[in-house]
């Protein structure tokens, strides 16, 4: 496995700001990242400096290698995709003409075009100006252009906003294909429903400083969070310990249990006669993210008051 | 293709769909065609009035609104992209910011280079063909040092606003100053050295002060066309620059240091710009 990004102790100042707090990455070849958290956490600073747009102010950057302020990386950035936020094209262009345009510029087959506004589901209005397109329409619109010429690394900043769930899906799907050919994914974002599936690791920042880093399992581990356990039936026995802890439902009931009791107590529940049913709820990506910034924003919070 | 083809193909396409060539190519027609027909008609008659007439009186109003058409065509050339988000997205390609720059303004400059030979050629063709005192071999060479003299106007004045472009953040205060430097080069300095002039009841240097028409690009452009006509009584402060005559060649490169110097400036000021 090739390491495609490098950050190594990367810190960013602006103006006496320390806009990043000192980060370590480590992306391999066929990884897709989950890089989540508030406005201001560093989301923005991290992907600017993958690219190469700013220096970092200590630290070493390597993407495919090499330094990318560097002007001989130049030539690597074909291998790039990038769609970054509230990005709006050239709106008296059409919107083929905007992706053969940077097509040109990237040194890609302008047929690929067609291909890629049918692929993102454009093909209808690829002649039409870009003035006239709606949000989601535009978002495609970025998305073709992030994949011009099948990049080997793809940076995407909030790439599912404006997007319809079907979109969004099919979206996903693609990011999914990517993968299985061997692209590197950093897909940046608040936190995003449903996209739990798709990632590798996630990577959640807070105020310029990584505040958890890893597979979800691993971040489920190390919160501690709770699941949630709903068991229906009646006549149910409880062990002793969760009695005090158990809320009765209508029809049963809910209990918040440690990842390490959830076996034995699954076990116990399904040894009864009286259980018509199970649901089990582990803490989703939300809750997680939930948990790890509510600390950082608290201290932010009262510094407000 | 290299990028700077690229990346100026694309301005200057967008020059051609906005309307832009065409405007200004009406403009400079009109302009050129008017000042001939309609340029004796203080004196009482209407008709084709001189040739030397024409291009002196055409080079002092060109020398107003070529500079103030050069600005507000490129002044947002890079802030307007960087307020859409295109700029960031550009320099994540593979080409380097010097390239992207360079395109931008050769596309501008084409534009600018496109529309003046239209406008102003085609006020020569019409004069050439209808005037009765004008023939055309008087007319080529004062006509083309003339469309030359301000295509290279044009230029520097896109490049001045390539230089605002690229220090400011902001489409309207881009805007703001491109008016102030409209403002300084081609009213304020020559009302100050009018001022210096008179305040100093002529004592400055008589050899020295017509060097200091070389300060403004756009006195330049007038003396390249004034001083074609020799025999011309030269009034206001042109006639200042009577002492020393600059030869044509001499004022044509001194546009052309002009235009280096606010092309590098831009291209300096871009590179330390921040994202």
């Amino acid at each position: 496995m090739t390491n495609i990004v490098e950050l190594s102790g990367v810190e960013k100042r602006y103006q006496g700001v320390h806009a990043l707090q000192p980060l370590d990455l480590v992306l391999q070849q066929g990884e897709v990242l989950g890089l989540f958290g508030h406005n201001g956490a560093g989301k923005t600073t991290t992907i600017k400096l993958i690219l190469g747009l700013i220096k970092a102010s200590a630290g070493s950057v390597r993407v495919f290698g090499q330094d990318p302020t560097l002007s001989e990386s130049r030539r690597e950035r074909h291998q790039l995709g990038f769609l970054q936020e509230n990005v709006s094209f050239y709106e008296q262009l059409t919107g083929l003409e905007v992706l053969r345009y940077f097509a040109r510029l990237k040194g890609i087959q302008v047929s690929e075009c067609h291909r890629l506004l049918e692929q993102v589901g454009l093909k209808v209005a690829a002649g039409r100006r870009v003035k006239t397109y709606s949000k989601g329409m535009r978002q495609r619109l970025g998305l073709a252009q992030a994949l011009l010429g099948n990049p080997k690394l793809l940076l995407l900043d909030e790439p599912t906003v404006g997007l319809d769930p079907l979109a969004t899906q099919d979206f996903y799907h693609r990011i999914a294909q990517l993968k299985e050919q061997g692209c590197t994914v950093v897909l940046c974002s608040h936190v995003l429903p449903g996209v739990e599936k798709y990632i590798d690791r996630a990577m959640i920042m807070g105020k310029g400083a990584v505040l958890a880093q890893g597979s979800l399992n691993s971040l489920r581990q190390q919160a501690e969070l709770p699941l949630t356990l709903n068991v229906k039936g009646t006549d149910l026995q409880l062990p002793q310990d969760l009695q005090a802890r158990a809320i009765t439902l209508a029809d049963g009931v809910s209990l918040k249990l440690s990842l390490q009791e959830k076996m034995p107590v699954m076990q116990h529940m399904l040894a009864q006669a009286g259980v018509t049913d199970i649901d089990l709820h582990l803490p989703s990506l939300e809750d997680l993210y939930t948990h790890y910034t509510r600390t950082c924003v608290g201290h932010e919070m009262e510094g407000m008051l | 293709m290299s990028p700077i083809i690229t990346v100026a193909a694309k301005e200057f396409r967008d020059g051609l769909r906005n309307r832009w060539v065409l405007s200004i190519a009406v403009i400079f027609a009109v302009l050129a065609t008017g000042l001939a027909y309609f340029g004796s008609a203080a004196a009482g008659q209407v008709g084709f009035t001189s040739l030397s007439t024409t291009i002196i009186s055409l080079a002092s109003l060109a020398v107003f609104i070529i500079p103030l058409i050069a600005l507000m065509l490129a002044y947002d050339g890079i802030v307007g992209e960087d307020e859409s988000g295109t700029l960031l997205l550009l320099l994540t390609y593979p080409l380097s910011r010097w390239q992207l720059l360079c395109g931008k303004m050769l596309g501008h400059g084409a534009i600018m280079a496109f529309s003046t030979l239209l406008g102003f050629g085609s006020a020569a063709l019409i004069m050439g063909l209808f005037a009765p005192d004008i023939s055309w071999a008087e007319l080529v060479v004062p006509f083309s040092l003339f469309i030359l003299s301000a295509i290279l106007l044009g230029w520097i004045f896109i490049a001045f606003a390539y230089v605002i472009s690229v220090s400011v953040t902001e489409k309207s205060k881009a805007a703001g100053l491109a008016l102030v430097v409209w403002f300084l080069f081609v009213l304020v300095f020559d009302l100050g050295l009018l001022g210096l002039l008179v305040g100093t009841q002529g004592d400055v240097d008589a050899e020295l002060f017509p060097y200091l028409l070389l300060l403004n690009p756009t006195d330049i452009f007038r003396l390249v066309n004034i001083t074609y006509f020799a025999d011309q009584q030269l009034s206001g402060l042109m006639a200042i620059a009577e002492h020393v005559r600059l030869s044509t060649t001499s004022l044509l490169i001194s546009l052309l240091v002009w235009l280096s110097v606010p092309v590098v400036l831009a291209l300096a000021l871009f590179n330390r710009r921040t994202l």
